[in-house]
């Protein structure tokens, strides 16, 4: 026999949707930082394990990669976090008119941003078929570029969905300031990776 | 149109509820019939259902390959089966066992069970869990049709390098096995997104971690784990891919590389894969003890120390599936000691479990048979793994059937006897009718004798010398008899399987009606009807004790105050589950579907050009798209009730 209702509160003066902690959307986001995490650190584990078989480092004949696209790449990277935090304040205060142009300054960087990557693949001064040491840096610089043009591509649907009526729901605005806390990670995963591949080459002898 | 003000939206509530409140749910919550309506579903009931069935055909087939190495070895020098295609069987033995049916089927009965258990409407991202589903049948679907085609996978489940890398496996063979790692990765992992959120926002009022059933804690360190050991898998199988189709060098020692990295990464995921396959398991004990002993799990506090201690040494131990490879002396102890270590919360576990039995009235019911085989099963399965945690020992048995015999004593005896006992147990739920009891005992007993029929002799042929994998072997070792005799259980197991599947098809017609809840049990899920409708529940339940059934007999305490004519769902606060926000859940489309084509699409052609991952991405991106994009008119935010 079905058990009968007991009624006690109601709940219908709840909000419908919330930022942060409290939206489901931010507890999937994290869950996919802890596997991308995942991911980038076992991936830097292998580097260091190769490494760890090596004389030298890189092994000798081979030069470190040259600076200066990666070293453009992360400073460009890091000064984005400034329109990426102003984007996400004005997504959490729901002003449209400026989650707009932050949406189209973000797409803007993240071309600039790709253009600098193609010139890095171009400075490792090794190729993938190498050998494992140039496998691994050609790997870490793939892995990250996948992060990097997942967000780049939401930032896209997201500036474009913004400028429909779509961009008025409340719903909208956390998904923009999710997708700028993604972009946090992107860049966050990058600095590591910039002192393993740029870097650690050089230190090590 | 009329924009009604927030008061006047339809809500459950005193003015809302019984038939009323069904018709306007079901209207809300019900997919469209047919066969659109099937394929565009997010329904959790609906597709965990799926998902089961899925992996159990699965098992079958696996266990069909089983079959075949039994008849192969029952007699030695036997000509059966030619040595290629036996390598092709074991491997897609143990792959199909391991990402086809036991890492899915635990979490599709999660998918089921674990929003009906915490009081909510659906899971959390369904769409998300609808393209699991099609991954994981895709994946499912590449290996299966390669086998068919000669061109199954024969480097061992866990392909080891060189032996499955480009200089010794040339062919597509092991290109098809890797990329079914990434198919079933992938489901496995968007599964285990949905639970964490599911259970971490979604729980009904008032079910506190505390209060949160033993089986849900089983599972939330589970996804866990999925989220943290998956990905290496993922890594591997990639790196894997990568020096067979563009030439890279990662496992490659003539070129600066490391066979020995596989490993590593393999059984990074590997040795807690087993742990995933195993605390689900241990979930359903805790469900099943609970229930057909009529009281509490003893010592709930330690139980769920004991499994968050298993989910973190599971991540201590992928070394000692490496002793025999050579490593520096501080690691051999030290694997040794993290391996044995393991065996501590696992027996706190089953010490709860037993004392438990030992306090309460236990009723022998089928389910709970399963529970006493698995109790007795693992034990012994546990035991021969403390025996190869040493290094010495292991060192000489290392490839031998007695490995063969200790894992699937833990893997059958740890996951599949309390599977067989939660399907048989919640069987009732799904589909409204009970299991015959009369069959589900014999049932029991001939899965549980012909189980150490055939498993049991295997420590002993491991003993005598006798390596795994080998398709056949000379007579005068002797090793004949006890091949025989494990041929002979292995039979004896495959009618019990059939029968199980003959039990669940007739009770699904003939059973007898089983009602809400037929064995008395203290948890939400039986608070519904059999099987729950569209929208599980008519109110979210108030929840005040772990036993909730138990403690408020006669009628539920609810809450109420969601909108009837929208799917919304109520989320909670993450430590003592306050009602937060209400939220909508996404309704159901085909994009999920098209997306996983698309995807399998990308994948299987990147095993012939790597090209295809540049262009086969467009479509995945454009599926993402249309999935995302939202189809209705943007709305102004609902009003505000004052």
């Amino acid at each position: 026999m079905m058990l009968q209702p007991r009624f006690t509160d109601d709940l219908a003066t709840l909000p419908t949707t919330a930022f942060s902690h409290r939206s489901l959307t931010w507890w999937g986001v994290l869950a996919f930082f802890l596997i991308e995490g995942s991911a980038f650190a076992l991936a830097f584990a292998s580097y260091f394990f190769l490494m760890n078989h090596e004389q030298g480092w890189p092994p000798p004949p081979w030069s470190p990669p040259d600076l200066l696209a990666g070293t453009l790449f992360t400073i460009v990277m890091l000064l984005s976090e400034i329109p990426n935090s102003m984007l996400k304040h004005a997504a959490e205060h729901g002003q449209l008119k400026k989650v707009r142009a932050g949406l189209l300054i973000i797409v803007a960087i993240g071309v600039l941003l790709m253009v600098l990557r193609i010139f890095e693949f171009a400075s490792l001064n090794v190729l993938w078929t190498d050998n494992a040491y140039g496998s691994i840096m050609w790997a870490l610089l793939v892995l990250h570029l996948a992060h990097f043009l997942t967000d780049w591509v939401d930032s896209c649907v997201l500036a474009a969905l913004m400028h429909t009526e779509h961009g008025i729901e409340k719903r909208r605005f956390v998904d923009v300031s999710e997708n700028a806390m993604y972009w946090r990670f992107v860049w966050l995963t990058w600095l590591p990776i910039y002192v393993m591949v740029y870097w650690l080459p050089r230190w090590i002898p | 149109m009329t924009v009604l003000s927030g008061k006047e939206l339809p809500r459950d509530g005193v003015k809302l509820s019984g038939e009323a409140l069904h018709y306007r749910l079901d209207k809300t919550w019900s997919r469209q019939p047919g066969l659109w309506g099937w394929l565009s579903t997010v329904d959790h009931k609906e597709i965990g259902r799926r998902y089961i069935i899925t992996a159990m055909i699965f098992l079958a087939l696996g266990g069909l390959l089983a079959l075949a190495m039994r008849m192969q070895l029952a007699r030695p020098e036997s000509g059966l089966i030619d040595p290629d295609r036996y390598n092709q069987i074991f491997t897609m033995h143990g792959t199909t066992m391991m990402f086809l049916f036991a890492v899915p089927v635990m979490e599709a009965v999660a998918v089921y069970l674990i929003p009906l258990m915490l009081g909510t409407r659906n899971i959390a991202f369904p769409r998300l869990n609808a393209f699991s589903y099609w991954i994981y049948l895709a994946g499912g679907i590449l290996l299966w049709v390669a086998f068919v085609l000669d061109i199954g996978p024969d480097a061992g489940w866990f392909a080891y390098v060189p032996l499955s890398g480009p200089e010794y496996s040339p062919g597509k063979r092991t290109d098809v096995w890797a990329q079914m790692v990434t198919f079933t990765e992938i489901a496995a992992l968007a599964v285990a997104v949905e639970l964490v959120a599911t259970i971490f926002k979604q729980r009904a009022p008032g079910m506190t971690l505390a209060r949160m059933p033993l089986y849900v804690w089983a599972i939330l360190i589970t996804a866990f784990m999925v989220i943290f050991s998956m990905p290496a898998v993922t890594l591997a199988s990639s790196f894997l891919l990568a020096d067979r189709l563009v030439g890279t060098q990662f496992f490659n020692p003539f070129e600066r590389g490391d066979a020995l990295l596989w490993q590593h990464l393999f059984w990074f995921f590997g040795h807690p894969e087993v742990y995933i396959i195993f605390l689900p398991a241990t979930g359903f004990v805790s469900q099943l003890t609970e229930t057909f002993c009529r009281r509490p799990v003893f010592a709930y506090s330690a139980v769920v120390i004991a499994l968050v201690s298993n989910g973190i040494l599971a991540f201590g131990l992928w070394v000692h599936h490496m002793f025999a490879t050579g490593l520096p002396r501080l690691g051999y102890s030290f694997y040794t000691a993290a391996s044995m270590a393991v065996s501590i919360p696992t027996a706190i576990q089953i010490f709860c479990w037993i004392t438990t039995m030992w306090l309460g009235r236990p009723r022998f019911d089928t389910p709970f048979l399963y529970v006493i085989g698995f109790v007795v099963t693992f034990v012994i399965g546990g035991l021969t793994g403390v025996m190869i945690a040493s290094v010495p020992l292991d060192l000489q048995l290392h490839d031998t059937y007695f490995i063969v015999a200790h894992f699937h004593y833990v893997l059958i005896g740890g996951a599949v006897f309390p599977l067989l006992g939660a399907l048989t147990y919640w069987f009732p739920k799904i589909t409204g009718r009970m299991m015959s009891e009369v069959i589900g005992k014999v049932n029991f007993w001939m899965i549980f004798l012909g189980f150490q029929i055939a498993f049991f002799p295997m420590h002993i042929s491991g003993i005598m010398g006798m390596p795994r994998r080998v398709y056949t072997y000379p007579a005068g070792l002797g090793w004949e008899t006890t091949n025989l005799i494990s041929t002979v259980g292995a039979f004896v197991v495959a009618l019990a399987v059939l029968l199980f599947v003959l039990n669940a098809v007739t009770s699904l017609f003939r059973g007898r009606i089983a009602g809400p809840n037929p064995w008395d049990a203290a948890g939400l899920e039986w608070a519904t009807s059999s099987p729950p409708p569209a929208y599980n529940f008519a109110h979210i339940p108030l929840v005040s004790s772990r036993t909730p059934l138990w403690d408020e007999r006669g009628h539920l305490p609810v809450v109420t105050g969601l909108r009837v004519d929208d799917r919304e769902l109520l989320l909670t606060s993450v430590l003592d589950a306050r009602p937060d926000v209400r939220e909508p859940s996404p309704l159901p489309t085909i994009w999920p579907l098209l997306a996983a084509l698309a995807t399998t699409a990308m994948f299987v052609s990147s095993m012939f050009t790597p090209w295809a991952v540049v262009i086969g991405s467009l479509p995945v991106a454009a599926a993402l798209i249309f999935w995302f994009w939202p189809k209705e008119p943007g709305l102004p935010p609902e009003p505000v009730i004052e």
